[in-house]
């Protein structure tokens, strides 16, 4: 009982991450928190009783004979695998719902696979991004497949409309990062997203595997030759946070990082409007 | 430097036998000198992976990659982690202890196929000395152990086909290893010797074995492919010749995750026979845990892509892997209730064997809970790549396995040479061995967590400090194996004489001499029904005689 208010409190109390500064982070934390939690829980009860045992049945100098001929206890064994059994699936079953609520389980080609992932879909009820994806436009703009990455290109906003994402293409190569912005014609080396609006990064690598990780936004998503990915977030926080490469890509892999830069809506604007190569063209 | 270690560094380990040491360097084909063949050689890897280790730690002390060039440190990762599981742990928790084990524990004379048995030991050195001056001659591989493409067909090339012919080589050793494994535990039972009577080992072998014969033949065949695009420029794996770099991945983790297990089920079941001897108890739960080992089995082959969960893969695989990998945990829960059972009520004797393998308990608790948690997609996302997956799976492999091989060898010691381990030096080998390991793999929990990859010689300094916890520890790892190499070495010579049977056991390889002759017993091989059959039934406690706590424990 002690155990499993104090393995509660450390999970709750103790915070091992860093700052959140997107939309699914705080969900992640919840996940986190759930997992620490149990694990603590079950980490300190099995250290307990490793030790425990350890102390109170070591054999004692003159001691000579044997333990307790006990070679299995039938409900005992079937409650430790029940128990671990009905964790895990409750683990699991709370995973795919914060998975989902992080937009990992709408389809990312849905003239493809949609119907194969209707269903998956509508098992959530209430969180059906399928419906307003049939207007949206298709993720991948250029027609290709998307391999692999979370969520699609529009969210769904709390009255119910879709907010447009901004769109970002994300090319990767040893060993740097280009953002290139497809509405201002222009390219950047660090990543300016604007506070509170949804943005779709699509992503290729232009020679070996690379991933795109921002652990403040809890987020990472493999940028692959030959493959485009997705990866759709919302930032929350304004400021600047890390961008990591982490898939092993060349001898300069560890020094491959820039940043991310949250703006606030009307910062955002200036800067785009200032590197916007279109707009100057029109005028 | 230390290419020509193998050879000559062999000497040290004790003969059975004061004539006859040159066999330890032949074709021999008995059993137990192969067995010994794999630890020694091992043993030498382990040291050579151990201080490419020691060189990424101390890269990592300073935020700045200064101690090697950055090429250098990519060749560095790749061999430890090459060295560490295919020349190390897989040749170690199965050739090792498996060669010298299985026979004695079905009853038999030798293996089922004692020249294929040499060949496949035969294959390591060559393979290793192939894979390590591969360093010195052309440069080595430089795209990790898991080589993916395209970086490992772009790199250099002579490293990476060097590279692969090397864990080809040890691919086949591993599965010759295997074959004889099955045969000899299906075929080569004592007449009336029934399976559910064997030591717990040999289920282990029998399961990994399968594991081994049905997934290795697939890392085999994805190399070769990928050695045809280095060599002969075909496009399996080049997007631009219109290949798919993911396909690799699929194919590499399907032998990847289930060699995962081939590294951990033997330490299951090597730690099943050390407790009961030591709790002077019967294993607790022999059918589960018999059960829990073939459902790993058919479980560890369908969870590949939980390594993948950031690469191209869609929604449902991520959802799918997500839930079997996760159903792992339960048979793999179980047995470890099974030992804390086999703990609970025992007569424990605290010596070196025991505190290793709860050592491993402990470790491998931690890094199960890590890997439910990885199994968790939207949690994988964030940590994968990272230190946090590092420490997991060193906690597995570490924490567990090598753990596990030291208290096989403090166990069984006294068999092989004859001769006691000190047991003073023994403890401390174990604590010097927990702290450091724990010192050095715990804090990288954190460092994952809060945005540290793996395999970058350079960092954000906010990590420094963290990191310095870190090669401290890995520092005390590389001094704990001083007491042990001492006390083996010396012990071999001046050792207390233990005699035949000095744990009291009674599974078949304690019922010969020690060490134990060719053929494994004078005259015909004990039948033993009951390798667990320890402990005093409750019904016959002398109550007079019992104290109070053995009746509580009892549950009466």
């Amino acid at each position: 009982m002690i155990l499993v208010l104090g393995g509660l409190w450390i999970g709750q109390n103790v915070n091992l991450l860093p700052a959140d500064a997107s939309a699914n982070a705080p969900v992640y934390d919840e996940l986190f928190r759930v997992l620490f939690s149990i694990g603590t829980i079950l980490f300190i009860g099995i250290v307990g009783l490793v030790i425990f045992s350890l102390i109170r049945f070591r054999r004692r100098p003159g001691q000579r004979g044997d333990g307790l001929a006990i070679e299995g206890n039938l409900p005992l064994e079937i409650f430790w695998t029940a128990v671990p059994a009905i964790v895990v699936l409750f683990v699991g079953l709370y995973s795919y719902d914060i998975y989902d609520r992080m937009g990992g389980m709408t389809p990312l080609n849905h003239g493809m696979d949609h119907s194969g992932m209707l269903h998956s879909g509508m098992l959530h009820s209430g969180m059906d991004h399928s419906a307003p994806m049939q207007d949206a436009p298709p993720p991948d703009e250029h027609g290709e497949r998307v391999w692999g990455g979370i969520g699609t290109s529009s969210i769904q906003a709390k009255d119910g409309g879709a907010i447009a994402a901004v769109p970002i293409e994300v090319t990767a190569m040893q060993f740097a990062f280009l953002f290139r912005y497809p509405q201002g014609d222009f390219i950047s080396g660090e990543l300016h997203v604007p506070a509170g609006k949804p943005v779709s990064l699509r992503m290729e690598a232009k020679d070996v595997i690379h991933a795109f990780w921002v652990p403040e936004f809890r987020l990472k998503q493999d940028v692959i030759p030959g493959q485009p990915t997705v990866l759709n977030f919302t930032p929350t926080r304004p400021g600047t946070y890390p961008i990591v490469c982490a898939e092993l890509c060349g001898p300069y892999h560890g020094g491959m990082r820039t940043s991310v830069v949250v703006d606030d809506p009307e910062s955002y604007e200036a800067w785009f409007n200032a590197n916007n190569t279109l707009e100057v063209a029109d005028a | 430097m230390t290419v020509s270690l193998t050879p000559e560094g062999e000497q040290h380990r004790p003969s059975l036998q004061p004539t006859g040491w040159l066999r330890y360097f032949s074709f021999s084909v008995d059993h137990k000198v192969i067995g010994l063949q794999y630890l020694v050689c091992g043993f030498l890897f382990y040291l050579i992976g151990g201080a490419l280790a020691g060189a990424i730690r101390t890269e990592l002390v300073s935020p700045m990659s200064d101690f090697m060039p950055r090429d250098v440190y990519n060749q560095v990762l790749t061999l430890h982690g090459t060295v560490m599981i295919f020349l190390w742990i897989v040749p170690v928790v199965n050739g090792a202890f498996g060669n010298y084990l299985i026979p004695f524990y079905v009853g038999a004379r030798d293996m089922a196929f004692p020249r294929l048995n040499a060949v496949a030991f035969w294959l390591i050195p060559p393979a290793g000395l192939l894979l390590i001056s591969s360093y010195f001659i052309t440069g080595a591989a430089q795209s990790g152990w898991t080589a993916y493409p395209p970086l490992s067909t772009t790199t250099a090339a002579s490293g990476q086909v060097i590279w692969i012919l090397s864990v080809l080589l040890l691919g086949g050793s591993s599965i010759f290893g295997g074959i004889n494994f099955i045969a000899t535990v299906l075929k080569l039972r004592r007449p009336g010797l029934k399976l559910m009577q064997l030591p717990m080992y040999c289920w282990a072998m029998l399961g990994t074995s399968i594991l081994v014969v049905l997934s290795t033949p697939v890392l085999a065949g994805t190399l070769i492919l990928l050695s045809f695009d280095i060599v002969a420029h075909t496009g399996f794996f080049n997007p631009g010749l219109g290949g798919n770099v993911v396909v690799y991945q699929h194919l590499f983790w399907f032998y990847s995750h289930p060699a995962v297990y081939i590294m951990v089920l033997p330490a299951f079941g090597l730690v099943s026979e050390i407790l009961p001897v030591h709790c002077r108890k019967p294993l607790f739960g022999y059918a589960t845990m018999v059960y829990s080992i073939m459902a790993i089995v058919v479980l560890g082959l369908v969870v590949w892509a939980h390594h993948m969960f950031t690469s191209g893969t869609p929604p449902w695989m991520r959802l799918f892997f997500t839930i079997a990998t996760a159903f792992i945990a339960v048979p793999t829960g179980i047995k470890f209730f099974n030992w804390l059972a086999t703990l609970w009520g025992g007569r424990i004797a605290l010596n070196s064997a025991v505190l290793f393998s709860c050592g491993f308990i402990i470790n491998f608790v931690l890094g199960g809970i890590t890997g439910v948690a990885l199994a968790q997609v939207p949690f994988d996302v964030h940590v994968h790549d990272t230190y946090f997956v590092v420490a997991h799976f060193h906690y597995i492999v570490y924490g567990g396995t090598v753990f596990v091989i030291f208290a096989s060898i403090y166990h069984w010691y006294p068999k092989v040479t004859g001769r006691m381990l000190n047991e003073t030096l023994g403890r401390l080998h174990f604590l010097l061995t927990f702290i450091g390991f724990n010192l050095c793999f715990a804090p990288q929990h954190w460092l994952g967590l809060n945005g540290m990859p793996r395999r970058v010689a350079e960092y954000d300094p906010q990590f420094a400090f963290i990191n310095q916890l870190s090669s401290a520890g890995a520092l005390l790892m590389a001094i704990s194996t001083l007491p042990f190499l001492w006390n083996v070495v010396a012990s071999a010579f001046r050792g207390e004489i233990a005699g035949d049977n000095p744990w009291n056991a009674l599974t078949p390889e304690w019922l010969t001499s020690s060490p134990p002759p060719v053929e494994n017993w004078e005259g015909e091989a004990p039948l033993v029904h009951e390798p667990y059959g320890y402990g005093v039934p409750i019904d016959q406690i002398d109550l007079a005689a019992a104290s109070g706590s053995d009746l509580w424990s009892s549950g009466k």
